[in-house]
């Protein structure tokens, strides 16, 4: 069958299937379990009621348990036990896992993203936001800022690599960085990409380049939301324009720039794409999901790939907690 | 804020002028792929896209001679072009140690005894007295300007003409069969799920709330061999099948959150109004809620679009990684591998790539908008 009928098939079968369930499940519940009629009408209605939430939950609860919550055990379960998953081996994954130096390279590498990327974008994105609302074509900044969250990461990674490109000494230089970097002196043409440690600054700024137009149009809903008379004080008292943004604005959205800095960390321990697409992780810039990547799939190590995932896991929890704990807040 | 800035007017233009730094920075590498795109690639390696409104003066590879050996008066000439562009030859050779040993105009003479002129537009003229049919042709090196040209030849050749295992045509179609169910899929799930935790009251509530906004931050790099083995126990294998689903499960979280929250905040009156006149609430649900989330749905249907369509490790993992079942992203991973210096296929293969999903963003980017910020501020 041909791909795209067989997509066809699948959307009108999915939302088909999904709209029939929703309704048949329902009607089975109202008609023929509880019908609101005959003596029990009222108890009737009433349990049908405390049944249907679960109707038109469980679809969603099967997937969700299915394909994140059942994965993180099984990952778990698959990382105490050898390469194809069928002897229990306790921690030595976790310990070959240690013993690797790509792995401790990872690890600083991720540490390197972690500390930057959020801050670096974070701080352009309000910067961005600070500048483009001022001024009359700021909504076609802000357009091109964000622009780079639709290109994918492999994209933005061949975008990129032409900027890093490098060319023999002595020809000309077709990436945009060499030559910068030529007519400011440089004295040879640079391979930006293998120059170990510093790399992973080049291959970084991709992430901030994509990463900074999400964080501007938050920051910059947020500084709309800054109280006018709090501001409008400020000036009274004197403040400069910096004292006002930095002392006035910027406590005030403190709140959102957490959001959007736990966001890109987010982000940050998953970055895979980039960094698979322009050094692989050579030259000492390998990141955790590429590392883990390589194990799972290119050394067919189970156990080993599934000890890096739980790395990652590990990493994410603090911010997963602390999420939950906000939303229950909230609900309150 | 004009009554801060504007009171001064050094500041305004700093600020405009920044600004303009700033969006220049976020546009220029987009920018340097986009015109390279359109660019030979003999104009992309040898000099800089910046550069590409500009003539260029650079030496051609070399050009082997050929053409029809005609007699005149008693004289064998052969005659031929050897540029197929509208460049101007300054200088050229026939040695390679010395590759511009004549001006455009000259005559030169072959080791062997022939003569050759090469004129300003690249016509040549090779003449002996005796007969050449069995010379080995000589090799010509041209420096010559060329004046700015684009050409749409880069992608007519990775959309029609690819090589092997480079059909970017055929992994456009895959990712549209992968990006479309995927994305459709999830919100009518999402939706009646987020209908019960924002408007339905049962015990638990709060708790899949929280779960919900747990799993959001899972790394789906532990679902790969988990799933995958899953997959394979119930017969799915890989194949679309498999990755509609999994993209399915990997959005449900972001989509039940931005609905529920969306849906939450509709106002209580008309639903309970409804509820009064005898609503039931599957009802209530396809008359007024889903109408009403119009926005939030359009939000998440951008954000599940452009994620699947961008998605490289998915597509990987799930459906495979040979020749036909590979999408755009995947494609432009292998032609970077193998044909990285080649960035006529390479920017012409990427443009292609986020072609859509830029269109999608320009064009619902008020949507997108006002999801992210219903995602992330209270």
């Amino acid at each position: 069958m041909h791909p795209a009928i067989q997509a066809m098939l699948t959307i009108v079968i999915g939302v088909g299937g999904c709209i029939g369930y929703f309704y048949f499940s329902n009607l089975f519940l109202d008609k023929v379990l509880f019908p609101a009629r005959g003596a029990d009408a009222g108890r009737n209605i009433n349990r049908a009621n405390m049944i249907r939430p679960w109707l038109f939950l469980a679809p969603a609860m099967i997937a969700l348990g299915l394909y994140l919550a059942y994965p993180v055990v099984a990952t778990a379960w698959l990382s105490l036990h050898d390469k194809t998953g069928e002897t229990f081996v306790g921690l030595a994954n976790y310990g070959t896992m240690m013993g690797e130096a790509k792995f401790w390279e990872s690890m600083r590498s991720n540490a390197l993203w972690l500390l930057f990327v959020p801050a670096a974008s974070t701080a352009f994105g309000l910067l961005a936001a600070q500048l483009t609302d001022r001024i009359w074509w700021g909504n076609i900044a802000k357009s091109l800022i964000f622009m780079p969250m639709a290109i994918s990461f492999v994209g933005a990674a061949v975008i990129w690599k032409l900027i890093y490109d490098v060319r023999p000494e002595g020809t000309e230089q077709i990436g945009l960085l060499n030559a910068i970097y030529l007519a400011l002196g440089g004295d040879a043409p640079l391979q930006w990409l293998q120059i170990p440690f510093w790399n992973n600054f080049f291959l970084m700024a991709v992430l901030i380049w994509i990463q900074t137009g999400f964080a501007m149009v938050i920051l910059s809903a947020a500084l709309r939301g800054v109280p006018e008379d709090t501001i409008e004080a400020a000036i009274l008292d004197g403040a400069n324009p910096f004292q006002i943004f930095f002392k006035i604005k910027v406590p005030q959205i403190m709140g959102t720039i957490v959001v959007v800095w736990t966001t890109i960390t987010i982000v940050v321990l998953k970055v895979f794409d980039i960094v698979r697409a322009m050094t692989n992780g050579q030259w000492e810039s390998q990141v955790l999901a590429n590392y883990m990547f390589d194990k799972l799939f290119t050394a067919s190590d189970w156990g080993v790939g599934s000890a890096a995932a739980m790395v990652i896991m590990l990493l994410v929890t603090p911010i997963l907690v602390w999420n939950v704990h906000n939303a229950r807040k909230e609900m309150r | 804020m004009d009554n801060i800035a504007g009171s001064k007017p050094a500041l305004t233009w700093a600020v405009h002028i920044s600004a303009v730094l700033l969006v220049l920075l976020w546009v220029i590498p987009t920018f340097g792929l986009l015109v390279s795109s359109f660019r030979t690639g003999d104009q992309i390696s040898t000099s800089g896209w910046w550069q590409a409104l500009s003539t260029q003066e650079a030496q051609l590879p070399a050009i082997r001679l050929k053409g029809e050996e005609v007699q005149r008066d008693g004289v064998f000439v052969i005659e031929g072009q050897l540029l197929d562009s509208a460049a101007t030859v300054s200088r050229w050779g026939i040695n390679s140690k010395d590759p511009e040993a004549y001006a455009a105009g000259e005559t030169g003479a072959l080791p062997s005894g022939e003569a050759i002129t090469v004129t300003e537009t690249g016509a040549f003229t090779l003449s002996s007295t005796q007969s050449m049919a069995d010379l080995r042709m000589p090799r010509v090196f041209v420096s010559a300007a060329t004046p700015p040209e684009f050409t749409l030849n880069n992608y007519d050749t990775v959309l029609f003409k690819p090589a092997p295992g480079q059909s970017v045509g055929k992994a456009f179609l895959n990712t549209l069969t992968v990006s479309i169910p995927a994305t459709i899929i999830p919100i009518l799930i999402a939706a009646f799920a987020a209908y019960a935790l924002a408007w339905m009251e049962f015990p638990g509530r709060a708790l899949l709330v929280a779960a919900v906004v747990g799993l959001l931050v899972v790394p789906l790099q532990l679902a790969l061999i988990p799933l995958l083995q899953f997959h394979n126990s119930i017969g799915i294998g890989k194949g679309y099948l498999g990755v509609w689903l999994a993209h399915t499960g990997f959005g449900l979280p972001l989509a039940i959150y931005l609905l529920r929250n969306y849906m939450a905040g509709l106002p209580r009156d008309i639903i309970e109004n409804a509820k009064v006149d005898g609503a039931t609430d599957f009802q209530i649900f396809t008359k007024i809620i889903l109408p009403l989330s119009f926005p939030a749905l359009a939000s998440f249907a951008i954000f599940q679009f452009l994620w699947t369509w961008n998605d490289l490790l998915v597509a990987m993992v799930f459906l495979g990684t040979t020749d036909n079942e590979m999408v755009l992203t995947g494609t432009l991973l292998n032609l970077m591998g193998s044909r990285g210096g080649d960035w006529e296929i390479l920017s012409a293969s990427a443009f292609i790539s986020i072609a859509v999903p830029l269109i999608v963003f320009f064009a619902m980017q008020k949507y997108l908008v006002r999801g992210l910020l219903a995602g992330s501020v209270k």
